[in-house]
């Protein structure tokens, strides 16, 4: 698998470059530009052009990576960490299927700029694995709650995170509490019962 | 010789038991790995650049300002100018760049400079009389069978009128109706694509496909190589439902883009590209005049159809309308609209879905205007069905059904039901049927002299358990357990095995690998005999012990059973060819399913409260993912019933909700309670495997409409159920 070394042109830019930056922003995707647009309302003053390195805190582990003001969290994660179960299914932030934690919290990562969450706790749906997978892992596996699997790594992460919150949540709450995640193979039902199922495990 | 069958029930370890994927986890942690997920060494990332209107001339096209964007590697123009484009979203060049960035960033520069003349543009697939006077239309086909044969004096295209016309004047109840479902389209989560290097002259291609073993000449053809130099893997695939048996000529470009920049090449479509051109399911609509006696039993059904399969017209097919119930007189002409839409591609249970939706509707019309249960109209009618699975099958799964739901309960004459508030509740049925034969299959069985037992074999893994199936045959056929058995599929090198469509899988890898882990037995039996001191033939394979036939205590372990293969490996291998008799695999499944809607007859939102799936199958292998193949066509059902359509802008010929945002599909909180029951009595599971795919995909959208009537008193003619077409039926009635 490659390397991040192998990736994008070495820094290093002048004055030229960060305008061409800028017009390649503005002709980015819409997801881009949404993401930007939540970027600068956090990022205050600091100014961001051309390829640069930065440092990710990724499942625990500082990672430095290359990228550009227009780059996702999730074409860093997918592309220069080799970190895939977080899926590119929408432009339009509308299917869950990049869900990750920062700070703990759910986003979607093809919205969210990298240069965004310098400095912040990513977590994803990788960490979950290991010898002791988390309960929801394990549980999506006990009830059948995947078909194709590829909405999967993002909706068992949107259920940690909203169990996490609702530890009691009961059938309705999941019911009304899991709708930014999108399905196509039709998992839903088992989805419930796997939440359901994580809920009594921590009650008992 | 252990024979070439299926334990009894009574006999079974691991067949027809809840066995939980092997693959579960890797999917859960997201480390399965998708086409979309492979990352090679130096890998470029590619984008195409689709046309944007429905009908067009390419005046200019030009490379230079993406191949001035940094980042961008290649430039690949798939049209020039004067090449007439017939839909939105063909692709017109694709873009290679080091980063998504660059690549997006390339397409914007390619689509600036883009020129195009507009031509005229037709994408309206529901005014037949629009379509032909815009000279869109095409004849379809049609089908008339009669009771009566005409004289040798009659001409016959008369006969047929004065016959059906006096058929009409005998009926006791004429309905006359109209009933649509609307386009819709694959939408994979992952899209189509590909991730391809190559080796020298070799392709290395991994593409997101459900026919692993069919695509490698699809490639070889369009690259001038022969299918040998070709490997396809796909382990994992994020969605195909019938969209995905293809290279597509974008993998192709992939494949190119790569030989020329030796490079590897990541082409995936973008999310509206994959709406627009990944795959669309024909729309249906159509007018119908049906006839019964006094008892509702339907006498004669005349309706014409109409529809598109895209730039061909097309449409659904005339062979299954109408739908299960054929009554013995029924008249049906199919028309096609040549429409500026990407070309339809199979979608689960091609044209069974509509052709259901089109005609069950009309039975439960009868019901409605006859004032009496539906249920009784669709028991009455089981006189006259044409179908692969018997009348009697489908009047048990109707009681089973009907207890589920509470029919007796909850059933009201239409409209006629307790309204709380502006809601009211109503119940509606369908039934189904399919084929389900198992396809070709080729496996390999492996047993190694320290136990291990590894299977190779050319199928895919499409989400429906097909992996676990595997090794579930495998185990049960060696006595083992599910784990000890590693599964190799997904790879075009592996034994041969057709593509996964048309619920054909599960009976293919089921006869393969029966056989070819009966035939790995029957050797390794030839070796221990002489130790057990018995014929090969009075061995068995249980509990992890070959043994004499019902003797524990004469038996060794597995294992040790194993190491007296000496140095090498036992292989066995074996095929099935589709359409072969086999005790082991057969075709044609019923199924009956029901829902209980609740409908706000202020807003017009359809909420499904309840619905219950009864499905036949043969034999179950892996209950627990036959169950989810179930929950899965309901909930894929209730997204035509009541969510997703094509939305097509008549003047640009755009598709204007090809996003996840507008492209309505149910979520979580959308389902309701969701209710499956296998039926598997002895008569059924004795049939062997029958493939289950498409089959609960078929009837949501007809008994979803029929409960939606049920509620309302008044039918909602087009699928899906929006809101605003309810609100719609509603005053009109009024």
């Amino acid at each position: 698998m490659r390397e991040v070394k192998d990736r994008p042109p070495a820094s290093g830019f002048s004055r030229r470059d960060f305008l061409k930056g800028s017009s390649a922003v503005a002709a980015a995707s819409l997801a881009a530009q949404e993401a930007l647009g939540q970027e600068k309302a956090q990022a205050g003053s600091q100014v961001v052009s051309g390829w640069t390195e930065i440092t990710l805190d990724v499942n625990g582990q500082k990672q430095k990576v290359k990228v550009e003001p227009r780059t996702t969290l999730l074409e860093v994660l997918r592309r220069q960490l080799d970190l895939t179960g977080a899926k590119p299914v929408s432009l339009d932030d509308s299917t869950g299927a990049s869900t990750v934690l920062v700070d703990d919290r759910p986003i979607e990562a093809s919205t969210t700029l990298a240069v965004a969450v310098v400095d912040k706790k990513i977590r994803t749906v990788e960490s979950f694995g290991g010898p002791h997978p988390d309960p929801v892992c394990s549980a999506f596996v006990e009830y059948d709650a995947q078909q194709c699997g590829f909405c999967t790594p993002g909706f068992v992460v949107a259920v940690r995170a909203f169990l996490d919150k609702n530890p009691n949540a009961t059938e309705e709450q999941i019911r009304q509490g899991l709708n930014g995640n999108l399905c196509r193979c039709g998992t839903y039902a088992q989805v419930i019962q796997a939440a359901l199922d994580v809920v009594n495990s921590n009650q008992q | 010789m252990a024979k070439i069958e299926w334990p009894a029930a009574d006999r079974t370890a691991l067949i027809g038991g809840r066995i939980t994927r092997i693959d579960g986890l890797e999917k859960s942690v997201g480390e399965a790995k998708y086409t979309y997920d492979i990352n090679l060494d130096n890998q470029l990332v590619a984008v195409g650049l689709g046309c944007p209107h429905g009908h067009c001339k390419i005046l200019a096209l030009d490379a230079a300002p993406a191949q001035k964007v940094r980042g961008v590697v290649h430039v690949e123009l798939l049209k020039k100018p004067d090449d007439e484009i017939q839909w939105e979203g063909e692709l017109l060049a694709v873009v290679a760049a080091e980063s998504e960035g660059a690549a997006r960033e390339g397409v914007a520069r390619l689509r600036e400079a883009l020129k195009f003349e507009e031509l005229d543009v037709w994408v309206d697939d529901e005014d037949l009389e629009g379509a032909q006077g815009a000279k869109r239309t095409n004849k379809a086909g049609d089908r008339v069978k009669l009771e009566k044969e005409p004289g040798d004096d009659d001409d016959e295209d008369e006969f047929v009128e004065q016959e059906i016309e006096r058929l009409f004047k005998e009926s006791k109840h004429v309905v006359e109706g109209y009933y649509g479902i609307d386009a819709i389209t694959h939408c994979c989560l992952e899209p189509h694509g590909s991730t391809v290097e190559w080796n020298g002259d070799k392709l290395n291609a991994y593409l997101s496909t459900q026919n692993v073993s069919g695509t490698d000449e699809g490639f070889a053809g369009g690259l001038g190589i022969t299918a040998d130099d070709v490997t396809v893997t796909c382990k994992y695939i994020g969605g195909g439902f019938g969209s995905k048996f293809a290279p597509d000529y974008w993998a192709i470009e992939a494949a190119k883009i790569a030989k020329k920049t030796g490079r590897p090449v990541q082409l995936m479509l973008d999310r509206d590209q994959e709406l627009k051109l990944g795959g669309n399911r024909p729309s249906g609509y159509l007018k119908v005049k049906i006839g019964a006696d006094a008892d509702g039993v339907v006498q004669v059904w005349d309706s014409q159809h109409w529809g598109t399969s895209g730039p061909q017209g097309g449409g659904v097919s005339q062979s299954v309308v109408p739908y299960v119930y054929q009554p013995k007189n029924h008249r049906v002409v199919a028309t096609g609209i040549r429409t500026n839409t990407a070309p339809a591609r199979a979608w689960r249970a091609p044209n069974h879905p509509q052709a259901c939706a089109m005609s069950q509707t009309a039975y439960d019309d009868l019901a409605r205007k006859m004032g009496v249960d539906s249920l009784e109209i669709f028991k009455k009618n089981l006189a006259n069905i044409a179908s692969r699975q018997t009348a009697k099958v489908y009047a048990d799964e109707m009681d089973i059904a009907a207890r589920l739901i509470d029919w007796k309960a909850k059933w009201h004459p239409h409209g006629k039901g307790e309204a709380k508030g502006s809601v009211v509740e109503g119940l509606g049925m369908a039934i189904h049927e399919w084929g389900g034969v198992a396809n070709d299959s080729a496996a390999i069985v492996r047993i190694h002299p320290d136990g291990g037992v590894s299977t190779f074999c050319g199928t895919q893994e499409l989400g429906t358990g097909t992996r676990t199936c595997c090794a579930i045959v495998t185990a049960e056929t060696l006595g083992l357990k599910v784990d000890d058995i590693n599964v190799n599929i997904g790879v075009s090198t592996y034994p041969i095995s057709g593509a996964s469509g048309g619920s054909t899988t599960i009976g293919a890898i089921s006869e393969s690998h029966r056989r070819a882990a009966t035939e790995a037995l029957n050797q390794l039996c030839a070796k221990v005999a002489p130790k057990l001191e018995a014929s090969a033939d009075e061995l068995e394979a249980v509990d992890g012990r070959i043994q004499v036939i019902g003797k524990p205590d004469h038996s060794v372990t597995w294992k040790e059973a194993c190491t007296m293969l000496g140095m090498k490996p036992l292989e066995a291998s074996a095929s099935h060819k589709r359409g072969n008799a086999t005790p082991l695999s057969s075709e044609g499944v019923g199924g009956v399913q029901m829902a209980h809607v609740a409908v706000d007859k202020e807003t017009g939102v359809v909420k499904v409260k309840k619905f219950v799936v009864v499905q036949d199958m043969g034999l179950i292998i892996n209950r627990l993912t036959a169950e989810s193949q179930c929950y899965g066509a309901a909930i894929m059902g209730i997204a035509y019933a009541l969510f997703e359509q094509r939305l097509m802008d008549p003047a640009t010929g755009r598709f204007i909700n090809a996003e996840l945002s507008e492209y309505k599909l149910p979520r979580i909180g959308d389902i309701g309670e969701i209710v499956i029951e296998l039926y598997e009595p002895e008569d059924q599971r004795s049939r062997g495997v029958i493939g289950l795919g498409e089959p609960p995909v078929i009837s949501p959208g007809a008994a979803i409409s029929n409960a939606v009537c049920n509620a309302l008193g008044v039918r909602v003619p087009v699928l899906p159920i929006t809101p605003e077409r309810v609100v719609a039926a509603m005053q009109a009635q009024a």
